[in-house]
């Protein structure tokens, strides 16, 4: 408890645990619609926001309230999926890259630094346009998470080589700790608020990933997300055509998204490495 | 020669090898979906309803077939592949049917290269030298203001941001115009009236890249900088009587440059991306946009050759970088 004291001390982590705990409430309250999130025409056409409608309706029929509750969802939805596999690629890789060393750390390296370098926003654009027609979140998810784990498992494995010359690794190893149980009793714990804040940052680039491959319709756009609900309102120019509540439904949440979980992240792993805390604090 | 040895062609064959990785990568994404790609694409590209005249239609099965080299085994196939990009041969595009990628690509690079190089030169070089200042005094209010924006603009996604830049000052205000790269149906002369519409209608683009590349160089370097701060070296050089402005100039930004030269290098695959997208957002001509029309078109040999293309420029682009460092930090040259 006095952990999460000490994180409320700082504004930033006050601000964005509200916002996502609100963001949260609103995926939960999908389960709720009365409305079914694929289905079009089920209320009247472009009204405004009202009491009725409280942030209006859309040019499909549909409320932008309740399918703003399924995008938030959905968004989460791959988000966790994607960060989750690649955490575990990332902390896989790391892993043996760090403990094992030699050719191996040399040869996982080198595909990881590979991938960092060459734009895989464009070898997403590949993968997406071959499997466009199976494809959904779960797929959309694993596609994000495939190619997102090799900043965080560089940093993993610098960890794991520090580790690795510490007093207690080799008194483990003297008295008989296998290296699976060595790894992950000893060093897991070392490692997991590392994993913990890349997990977020990641979840953020997988939403904006998202976002940016619906805006090119790249993704099953009859499935609510942020991305493809800002996809409709352009598609149906509804900002030529002033329908601003539609517009401004999407980004408002992604905005607010964005920001909330990168200054999560921030003070995560602000309050974890003493140092930056310090001067943050201004001693 | 010895910085020959353990700097430049490790370096020089990393090079080699990153290109291979890419390309390699490329050239397995349509081959592990289990689908015939020529006849999805040419079915697509029937459902959009492209009219083709037939000679077009086989010439395009013909194309991609070999474009996705096809024929033999899968080794075959890759030899094939690669004999192709020796060549400089990306084949044609479709939805442009007898222009060559290549002119494509060719075109299109310009207006994204002029967008990019200058607007990664002002947010990194601003950046550095803000977040430097910054660092340094980073008990000022001015400090904290700059930093707590930055906070806010760090976490967008390019696409986000330009959306909201064009909102706000294209739609709302408007100041800019918020599509095109020039005014619809200007000759392009070397007038200054054209230059002038040509860099009227990228500022906003510039604006939206520059700025948010540049928060991002500002929040790294100015951490840098407060690390760097704590030496103690910083120490004894105001102690003995160093003139500030030497030692921000000389002491402390100098040395917190270096790792901000790796992060340039590391990420100008990302600035890349975001280039393009900030390009589709504002309607930009340059190569963004050309993805785009493949996009929609289907029109998989494009966003091959743009791939690929891609992956050759930044890497070099990168490998240009990583020269550059020997120049800043002496310890590299006389090893």
């Amino acid at each position: 408890m006095k952990v999460l004291r000490d994180l409320f001390r700082d504004f930033r982590f006050t601000v964005s645990f509200i916002v996502l705990v609100i963001i949260l409430i609103l995926a939960v309250l999908s389960n709720f619609s009365p409305y079914e999130p694929t289905l079009w025409h089920v209320v009247p056409v472009d009204l405004k926001p009202s009491a009725k409608y409280w942030l209006g309706t859309d040019s499909n029929g549909q409320d932008i309230f309740w399918q703003a509750t399924f995008a938030v969802r959905n968004s989460l939805i791959i988000s966790l999926i994607a960060a989750l596999v690649s955490r575990v690629i990332a902390i896989l890789v790391g892993m043996v890259a760090g403990y094992v060393g030699g050719a191996t750390d040399r040869v996982l390296m080198f595909i990881s630094d590979g991938l960092l370098v060459i734009p895989i926003f464009l070898i997403f654009v590949l993968l997406a346009m071959l499997v466009r027609q199976y494809m959904n979140l779960v797929l959309l998810g694993l596609m994000l998470s495939l190619l997102s784990w090799p900043w965080d498992a560089r940093l993993i494995r610098s960890m794991i080589l520090s580790l690795r010359e510490r007093e207690f690794t080799k008194t483990a190893i003297l008295s008989g700790t296998g290296t699976v149980k060595l790894v992950l009793n000893e060093y897991m714990p070392f490692a997991m608020p590392l994993i913990f804040s890349t997990l977020i940052n990641n979840m953020a680039f997988a939403i904006g990933l998202e976002i940016t491959l619906a805006f090119l319709g790249l993704v099953n756009l009859t499935i609510p997300t942020l991305g493809t609900m800002l996809n409709w309102a352009i598609t149906y120019q509804a900002i030529l055509l002033g329908r601003w509540w539609w517009v401004l439904t999407p980004v408002v949440l992604s905005l607010f998204l964005f920001i909330a979980l990168y200054w999560l992240s921030v003070s995560i792993s602000e309050y974890l490495d003493p140092r930056t805390r310090i001067q943050r604090v201004g001693a | 020669m010895t910085f020959l040895k353990r700097y430049l062609i490790p370096r020089l064959i990393q090079y080699v090898l990153v290109i291979w990785l890419g390309i390699t990568v490329v050239f397995f994404i349509p081959r592990l979906i289990p689908n015939d790609p020529v006849m999805r694409m040419v079915n697509e590209m029937r459902a959009r309803g492209s009219t083709l005249e037939p000679g077009a239609m086989d010439g395009i099965i013909r194309d991609l077939t070999e474009m996705y080299g096809l024929q033999g085994s899968w080794l075959d196939q890759y030899w094939a592949f690669w004999g192709r990009l020796f060549r400089g041969d990306f084949g044609v595009s479709f939805f442009q049917f007898p222009t060559r990628v290549n002119r494509l690509i060719g075109t299109a690079m310009p207006w994204t290269l002029g967008l990019l190089v200058t607007t990664t030169a002002i947010s990194w070089i601003v950046g550095n030298i803000i977040g430097g200042l910054a660092g340094y005094y980073s008990r000022k209010t001015w400090s904290r203001t700059l930093d707590a924006i930055a906070m806010v603009i760090r976490p967008l996604p390019y696409y986000i941001f330009a959306f909201a830049l064009i909102l706000l000052l294209g739609w709302v205000v408007h100041w800019f115009p918020i599509t095109g790269g020039a005014s619809l149906g200007a000759l392009p002369t070397f007038t200054w009236v054209y230059i002038k519409d040509v860099l009227w209608h990228a500022f906003l683009p510039a604006l939206s890249l520059s700025v948010l590349g540049g928060a991002v160089t500002f929040q790294t370097m100015k951490l840098i900088v407060q690390n760097v701060n704590a030496e103690s070296y910083v120490q004894y050089a105001k102690l003995g009587g160093v003139t500030e402005g030497r030692i921000v100039s000389k002491y402390v930004i100098r040395n917190a440059m270096l790792p901000q030269i790796t992060g340039l290098a590391l990420s100008l695959g990302q600035i890349f991306s975001g280039a393009l997208i900030t390009e589709i957002v504002y309607g930009y001509p340059g190569v963004g946009m050309l993805l785009y029309n493949s996009i929609i078109r289907a029109d998989y040999n494009l966003i091959m050759g743009i791939t690929i293309f891609a992956i050759v420029g930044i890497t070099t682009a990168i490998l240009i970088v990583d020269l550059t460092y020997p120049l800043f930090d002496p310890r590299v040259r006389y090893y």
